[in-house]
This record gives structure tokens, C-alpha cells and sequence, in this order.
């Protein structure tokens, strides 16, 4: 997902890792990856599948702000 | 999203049908022989993806640092497969650097990166550590993404709209962003 990259250069704020969903089949369950690409974010906000850039910073933004977990 | 030159990265690697890393398809399995049809063993590039990269390369500006973290006892096969591959990419460029750690052995380096787990790479920029690291051996469309972020963090230039930029200028707390991903 290059938006993650992208973003972390723009932003000391975010980091993005990406992960080999096979190759860590532990770490892929605890999140409950289903389907790939999925993107979690401050581990509160998920979603699957590529998304526009306007929809993935409104999740970086929806994560950063929403005290509500999900 | 498009890539902007010819020849599509996503087919790099894992569009060979299965003669590159069985391993890799099966998690951390046991090493399985490999059927033939592969010329040289010690290298994972082709001659294709090595020249596709050296003109993707030609757009980077500043140094790049891939730092790369093993452990033989965790995961010695997938780490060394990561290994060979990191170096095969730096060689395509002078302006990167290659550095290779023990997630055991050095343990602070490990915390100051962040990084848990093997094989790990982090991409890192000449004056700073942008926080992008890369988990298990980036194969397939993941290589794409491992060649665009060390574009990304070379130039200093993320293809991003004004209004995207604004926004993350104004965040108000660190984001932790995990991407899962599969090598096809």
C-alpha cells in the first residue's frame, strides 16, 4: 500500500509497516485478516482492499481523533 | 494504482509460478528442493527485474539505508532469502547502503527501529528514519512497494495531494499504520 509510505515520509507522525501476511500467520490472526491488503491503523480503525487516497487519510484521521475503539 | 513505467512491478518475483520460494508460499515450512528451470541458485532477481529497477532507480536523489534484521534460529532460511534479496536491490544503485543485524544480537538497535520480528527491512533516509519498515521478505507486489518506498525516501517527495499533506501536517498524535499483505 504505497499511501502508508508515502504518508510516513510526509509526517514524522505516521510509520507504516508492512507485513507478509503468510509468512506471519500469528500477527495476521490477532488482527483477524481475512482478506489482503487490509490496513490497520493505531490498531483501532481497519479496513480491507485498496481505498482512494481521500478515504485512507479520512481513516488516518478518524484514528487519530475517535476515542471510541473499534 | 498504475505504476508509472512499462514493465509492471507486481509481476516481479512471484510472477514466476512458484519456481522462486516454495518457502515462502508455505509459511516457515521446511526448505523444499527446488524443480529445476532456475539458472542461477544464489540470485532471485532476474536479469527483467534488475533492469526495471535500475530505471526506477534512476529517479533517486539522496542515500538510502536498508537495514535489515535476521535471526537464524527464528527464521534462518526466510532471513537469508531476505538477505540475498536486499543486497541484489542495493546493488542496482550507488546510493544505497546496506547494513545487516541480529534481532538477538543487537537488541538496541532493534529497539530504537522498533522492530519485533524477522526478517525485517527498514528503509531509512540519509538525515532521518521515516518509520517504514517492511516484515517478512517483500515479494511480488510488496517488492513494488519496497522499490517505491525507497524512491519515496530518497527524493523526499511523497506523490500525495495538497490536501492530504495539510492534513498529516496537522496530526496531533503519533499513527501507527500496519498494512497486510501477501506476495501475490
Amino acid at each position: 500500500m504505497r499511501l502508508a509510505q508515502h504518508m510516513a515520509v510526509a509526517s514524522d507522525r505516521v510509520r507504516s509497516t508492512t507485513i507478509e501476511a503468510t509468512e506471519f500467520p500469528e500477527l495476521s490472526r490477532a488482527y483477524h485478516v481475512m482478506g489482503v491488503p487490509k490496513v490497520v491503523i493505531n490498531d483501532r480503525v481497519q479496513f480491507e482492499g485498496a481505498v482512494p487516497e481521500k478515504d485512507f487519510l479520512g481513516a488516518v484521521l478518524q484514528a487519530v481523533t475517535d476515542p471510541r475503539p473499534r | 494504482m498504475p505504476d508509472a513505467g512499462g514493465w509492471d512491478f507486481r509481476k516481479m518475483w512471484s510472477g514466476r509460478a512458484g519456481s522462486c520460494c516454495p518457502r515462502v508460499q508455505q509459511g516457515r515450512a521446511e526448505p523444499t528442493p527446488r524443480a529445476g528451470g532456475y539458472n542461477d541458485a544464489m540470485s532471485i532477481l532476474t536479469e527483467r527485474d534488475r533492469a526495471a529497477v535500475r530505471k526506477e532507480f534512476e529517479k533517486l536523489t539522496g542515500t538510502v539505508k536498508l537495514v535489515v534484521f535476521s535471526q537464524e534460529l527464528l527464521a534462518g532460511d526466510l532471513c537469508r532469502q531476505n538477505e540475498t534479496l536486499v543486497r541484489e536491490v542495493a546493488e542496482l544503485s550507488d546510493k544505497i547502503t546496506v547494513e545487516i543485524l541480529n534481532l538477538a544480537l543487537d537488541r538496541e538497535r532493534a529497539a530504537k527501529y522498533g522492530v519485533d520480528q524477522v526478517p525485517a527491512i527498514v528503509v531509512e533516509g540519509a538525515d532521518a528514519d521515516h518509520g517504514i519498515r517492511f516484515y517478512g521478505i517483500p515479494s511480488g507486489y510488496e517488492f513494488s512497494n519496497l522499490i517505491d518506498s525507497i524512491v519515496v525516501v530518497s527524493t523526499g517527495e511523497p506523490a500525495l495531494s495538497e490536501e492530504t499533506l495539510s492534513a498529516l501536517r496537522t496530526l496531533a498524535a503519533d499513527v501507527d499504520i500496519k498494512v497486510f499483505s501477501t506476495p501475490t
